[in-house]
């Protein structure tokens, strides 16, 4: 599949990590670090989480050139898993992220498995139709409360230490798993799997007369891609104290869609970008009601007729450096 | 009374019929996809969106305007249809040059604008729509009592189904759309205006949504979200069946919801899913769908 519209991806040839991106990761983790003291935190833990799964999911529709539409899945299972976790067996908020987020990627190797046998709009069908499966299976199994979701789910201590009820203390914590996720995702795309992962969305013939075993590195970055949407589930879990059928609607699969292609696809920092417009968005217009939804809609036809680029991809343009 | 492995014959054929009710609306519905797809090569996720519009266009006809079901019939999927050519005129018609996976993206967001919209203003409640008094009442076939609009529904949805594959693979009409699919810019140099024959199709196979949507008003209560669900479904039925074929579209609707009707009667937690199951299975041994032409 080549998405012929982004100049951005330029950014992934260059073998080692370019100056002006280190620079830009210091000067956000600077601005999210003061940034509690001035705003609310949970809309802040939020948008950490929706950046963190948006940068999932472009992982693999950016980077590996594979649209799924169905990542609601990953991120409403994991977030059902660590409730559980946490609610009914009382584990700690650690083991319970960690336990969601591992379901999250056995998750994706068994639908990755099926889905990445079919191309294109198929796989985009395949992924949707899988997650919703996913939702039907949650309105009916017994540990998820139904239509009332897993509710009053306590933070917990961190290690059995660190007391979460504090918003400001959580904040940090998620500050910390939200930047190791996305540091995770920069070394996977700058990599070696990372240049094969480009190699395969630009001419996927041709990587497999390399010898390259293709459906190998497309399960692979599924399952990467799976588990990190699945570890900002699993966070928001936590964070709202509440897993829903919200989580694993596929309304939720279109919204990361759409932050990840507002904010630039195949950019590194755009998700982020795409993530805290829609959420902050989302924040101010709740009042509206299904206007909301209605404007998500214009901002979607709008991207995908006069700004392919988005956000991110536009000023990458302008300053003719990759982001 | 006979019974049938343990479960009593109303039961089995009232699942059944209802099983076969949902497949007339599959195979509209994945027909449609199927035509829009053969031509444009876009994946219309508005199709659920759309099937919504036909059934609330007839409700306001009805409302509003005291047309009657019979009028709406052909009133509606023309209305809706014309929406369709002009979505496809302003916005779609600029995708062709790009990935398909923009046109999938393009039409996802009209359908959140078109479902938005339409709980703006009616709300999520449902809306009813009563049958029309020629074919309310039923029959009783001596097994089951068979009302005549649900006997209804399914006649009509195979004859618009046999009418669309005999129009699209025995007609002159239907040879020029399948070599245009092939090769637009030969058949263009034979003097077809191809650009207004992808229109004009966009058109016809949101009118079928549209049809579906008139045909279902007075089974399913009218409310914005009956689209957003049954949409993924037919999904479903697409890969299932595999996009190269229109017969495929057509069968597989009818068999997976006679499938699901089955489920419902022998295991029904499991019926919502069954549909996603078959899926599974049939990537694993045919990716390329039942009816599938290319892997």
């Amino acid at each position: 599949m080549t998405v012929d519209t982004q100049p951005a991806i330029v950014g992934t040839t260059a073998v080692g990590t370019p100056r002006h991106h280190v620079l830009i990761f210091a000067v956000l983790l600077g601005l999210m670090l003061i940034a509690p003291f001035v705003l609310y935190p949970v809309f802040l833990m939020k948008v950490l989480c929706f950046a963190l799964f948006a940068s999932a999911l472009n992982l693999l529709l950016g980077f590996g050139g594979l649209l799924s539409f169905g990542h609601a899945a990953y991120f409403g299972a994991a977030a059902y898993v660590s409730a559980h976790a946490a609610k009914v067996w009382g584990l700690t908020p650690e083991l319970s992220i960690l336990l969601g987020t591992s379901a999250a990627a056995v998750l994706g190797l068994a639908i990755g498995a099926l889905a990445i046998r079919r191309q294109g709009i198929y796989f985009a069908m395949v992924t949707l139709a899988f997650a919703q499966m996913v939702y039907f299976f949650s309105v009916q199994a017994p540990f998820t409360g139904g239509e009332d979701g897993i509710q009053a789910v306590p933070r917990g201590n961190l290690f059995g230490l660190i007391d979460l009820a504090n918003d400001r203390t959580f904040y940090f914590v998620v500050l910390g798993i939200a930047a190791a996720g996305m540091l995770a995702i920069y070394r996977i795309i700058h990599s070696p799997f990372g240049q094969v992962l480009k190699a395969i969305r630009e001419n996927e013939p041709r990587s497999t007369s390399l010898g390259y075993k293709v459906n190998r590195y497309k399960l692979a970055v599924f399952v990467m891609s799976a588990a990190i949407a699945g570890l900002a589930g699993a966070t928001k879990a936590l964070v709202f104290q509440l897993a829903s059928l919200t989580d694993v609607h596929w309304s939720m699969s279109g919204e990361v869609v759409l932050m990840t292609l507002l904010g630039g696809m195949g950019t590194i920092f755009g998700p982020l970008v795409g993530a805290a417009v829609i959420v902050t968005m989302q924040n101010y217009f709740a009042g509206f009601g299904a206007w909301v939804t209605v404007l998500q809609g214009v901002i979607f036809v709008i991207s995908v007729l006069l700004f392919r680029e988005g956000i991110v991809g536009v000023i990458s343009r302008w300053i003719k450096k990759p982001l | 009374m006979f019974e049938l492995l343990g479960i009593p014959p109303q039961a089995l054929f009232g699942q059944l019929l209802l099983g076969l009710i949902n497949g007339s609306f599959y195979a509209l519905l994945s027909l449609g996809l199927a035509v829009i797809f053969g031509l444009l090569n876009i994946i219309n996720f508005a199709h659920g969106a759309q099937y919504m519009m036909g059934a609330f266009v007839a409700w306001m006809l009805l409302t509003y305007l005291g047309v009657n079901y019979w009028w709406s019939l052909l009133l509606v999927p023309l209305m809706v249809g014309a929406t369709g050519i002009v979505l496809e005129r302003l916005m779609i018609s600029r995708l062709y040059h790009l990935d398909h996976l923009y046109g999938l993206l393009l039409t996802f967001g009209l359908a959140l604008i078109i479902q938005g919209l339409f709980r703006n203003y009616y709300g999520v409640s449902g809306l009813p729509y009563s049958i029309p008094a020629e074919l309310s009442g039923g029959t009783n076939l001596g097994f089951m009592f068979l009302p005549t609009y649900r006997g209804w529904v399914v006649v009509a949805s195979l004859v618009v189904c046999f009418g669309t594959w005999f129009a699209i693979e025995r007609t002159r009409l239907g040879a020029y759309l399948r070599a245009a699919t092939e090769n637009p810019s030969l058949v263009g140099a034979f003097g077809i205006n191809v650009p207004r024959m992808i229109t004009l199709t966009y058109g016809f196979g949101v009118a079928l949504a549209a049809l579906a949507g008139v045909l279902a008003a007075p089974i399913y209560s009218v409310n914005p979200n009956m689209g957003a669900d049954l949409i993924i479904v037919v999904f479903a039925v697409v890969v299932i069946g595999g996009m190269g074929s229109i017969l495929g579209a057509i069968l597989t609707g009818f068999g997976l919801g006679i499938v699901e009707g089955l489920v419902k009667v022998f295991y029904p937690e499991a019926s919502a899913v069954a549909v996603f199951v078959i899926m599974a299975l049939v990537l694993l041994v045919k990716p390329a769908g039942l009816f599938g032409r290319t892997a």
